[in-house]
């Protein structure tokens, strides 16, 4: 398995990490030997084998939609890096018209 | 005067609720163990000395005044970094959570305050759980105080160094492939992984979500039960917690192992593992069989796919977890132009090199066009690895093996060979894939000094059997969980 800085470059670009030029070639050897390894799943016949979701096949379990208690609004924003008016502030998300 | 730190949870319990000492006084001589040999072991993040010596006078008072106290009244109790605590920094070992705060506690943190157990800090580990040597952490490594020049394992390494250090009798840690078993085995001491689902997950920062558990360290099997009995309860914050009562850990766990049939995994002494351990091992198995247990041999076929598929799930799923580490509700922020830019800037920033690779395994393995031969046949891979536990299982109560391939080993030795670190998890991973309980009991010592520890696997929810199996077993095998040696951590007096 061979993997090109491109092909790291897009997987970055994907998961939103900004990565050093070494960064890249490091990851480049290191993921193909990774993958490689993690490949061996594929030697196993399962053809019949239904994937599992859940070790005992239990389902999600959910409360009644009622609402209920929740944290209040100025504690569930106290820890953002900036907010605003009780709204968490970003930077812009969509670029300027030219 | 009582060395306080060498005695078990409950003998501190026992203490605490005869009045023959102050849960202060329990607390205090905790935290001075601390303050006397962290420089050197690195266990904690931050110690919580206020909120502990005023949890134990409260203590103190309701016992004064004849209330009710819980069932680990004044036991001093260390948490795993990983487990939210309301208002106090957790950081899941990341520079991106490095002055996060929470604004709520995990369910398994209510529950031990409310058995009165008094936690006096947050322990050290591998960033967002992901490593085997708790030198993944982004503050400080944390040492093995069997030898300080060696890794404690992890990544619930600073949990198992607080309580093999005499830091702290118990100690809540979590449990993904390994990050509980392997320290626990590494350092010597009691770690139980439970049952996926028995432990409530709310408030534990995620790794994997189909793997994640939380469960206790001990030095002891019965305080191991102990804490697990406290934190094991339904949860409806959390949507995968089992929605029944949980199995009862202490009714039988001294009635042996007498007539249980155990299995003996064939695949889990092959290549890799090492000589000391092997024969620590075999030892231990042999001992069974003196209690009466009739050992037989077993296989678990698939087994060997259960390390590649690991590396596929666990990954994906940390991908997909760690999304939400985006510089808008909390954690680190980088500046950036646009709100993308702002994100793979502070998550580039944040993250250190480990997190970094699996994020980039995880999101490869899900990307477009590879689901199919990664990750969904990574999950077909684990249902067979779960048909092969039940297989065994019809014939046997519970199951053994190694814990991990090898004892403690130098720091730096593994942290440039990412997949041979990896290969830690070899022996711990299927049990993890498949769900069920498994756990580390310490077994005696190698060649050079160093603890060795036997895994045991048990059926769904059969918690139970494993403990009593364990709790046999150690009183057979007699180890001491006292750190010795030329580069130990010195000994606390004994009692």
């Amino acid at each position: 398995m061979t993997l090109s800085d491109d092909d790291v470059r897009h997987v970055a670009r994907l998961a939103r990490l900004d990565l050093s030029d070494e960064a890249v070639e490091q990851l480049r050897s290191q993921l193909a030997d990774i993958l490689a390894y993690a490949e061996q799943v594929g030697e196993v016949a399962t053809a019949d084998v239904p994937p599992m979701r859940h070790p005992f096949g239990l389902r999600n379990v959910m409360r009644e939609d009622l609402a209920g208690e929740s944290l209040p609004r100025d504690e569930a924003i106290s820890a953002a890096p900036e907010a605003e008016d009780g709204r968490f502030r970003v930077p812009r998300i969509v670029e300027a018209e030219q | 005067m009582i060395d306080l730190v060498t005695r078990s949870a409950l003998e501190l319990r026992d203490l605490v609720a005869a009045g023959e000492v102050s849960a202060v006084d329990v607390a205090t001589a905790h935290l001075e163990r601390i303050h006397a040999t962290d420089e050197r072991v690195g266990a904690f993040l931050r110690t919580l000395d206020d909120e502990a010596l005023a949890h134990a006078a409260d203590i103190d008072r309701r016992r004064a005044a004849g209330e009710d106290l819980g069932m680990l009244a004044g036991v001093p109790l260390a948490v795993k970094d990983l487990l939210c605590t309301r208002g106090v920094e957790t950081t899941a070992g990341s520079r991106i959570l490095a002055d996060y705060r929470p604004p709520y506690d995990a369910t398994a943190v209510i529950h031990a305050r409310e058995a009165d157990a008094v936690i006096i800090g947050k322990t050290n580990m591998d960033e967002f759980a992901m490593g085997s040597s708790c030198e993944n952490s982004a503050f400080f490594p944390t040492r093995n105080p069997w030898d300080l020049g060696r890794v404690p394992g992890g990544s619930s390494g600073g949990s198992a160094a607080a309580v093999a250090a005499f830091q702290a009798p118990l100690a809540l840690g979590t449990d993904t492939g390994g990050s509980i078993r392997q320290p626990a085995s590494l350092c010597g001491l009691v770690g139980v992984k439970p049952t996926y689902g028995l432990v409530s997950r709310y408030g534990l920062i995620a790794f994997a979500s189909s793997l994640d558990q939380i469960g206790p360290f001990a030095r002891t099997v019965v305080d191991a039960a102990e804490l697990l009995t406290v934190i094991a309860r339904p949860d409806p914050r959390d949507s995968t917690s089992i929605p029944k009562p949980p199995p009862n850990l202490l009714a039988g766990l001294d009635d042996g192992a007498d007539g249980l049939r155990v299995g003996v995994v064939a695949e889990f002494f092959g290549d890799g593992l090492e000589a000391g351990v092997r024969t620590r091992v075999t030892e231990a198995v042999e001992r069974l069989a003196g209690l009466g247990a009739d050992v037989v041999e077993v296989s678990l076929p698939h087994a060997p796919y259960g390390l590649p598929a690991y590396y596929l799930i666990a990954p994906s799923e940390c991908s997909s977890n760690l999304a939400r580490y985006d510089g808008v509700r909390y954690g680190l922020r980088e500046e950036g132009a646009t709100s993308a830019a702002m994100m793979a800037a502070t998550r580039g920033a944040g993250f250190g090199t480990e997190v970094k690779r699996r994020l980039m395994i995880g999101t490869y393995a899900l990307s477009a066009g590879y689901y199919d031969a990664y990750y969904a046949q990574a999950q077909r891979v684990r249902t067979l690895i779960a048909r092969d536990f039940d297989a065994v299982f019809a014939n046997c109560d519970v199951i053994v093996g190694p814990t991990a391939p090898t004892a403690a080993f130098p720091l730096g030795a593994k942290t440039d060979d990412p997949l041979a670190m990896y290969l830690n998890d070899i022996y711990s991973v299927p049990a993890s894939l498949a769900g069920i309980p498994a756990m580390n009991l310490p077994v005696g010592l190698d060649d050079d000094g160093l603890p060795v520890g036997l895994q045991l696997m048990a059926p769904m929810l059969d918690e139970p059997v494993m403990l009593r199996v364990a709790r046999a077993l150690e009183a057979a095998v007699g180890f001491a969980t006292t750190p010795r040696g030329p580069e130990a951590l010195e000994a606390p007096a004994a009692a």
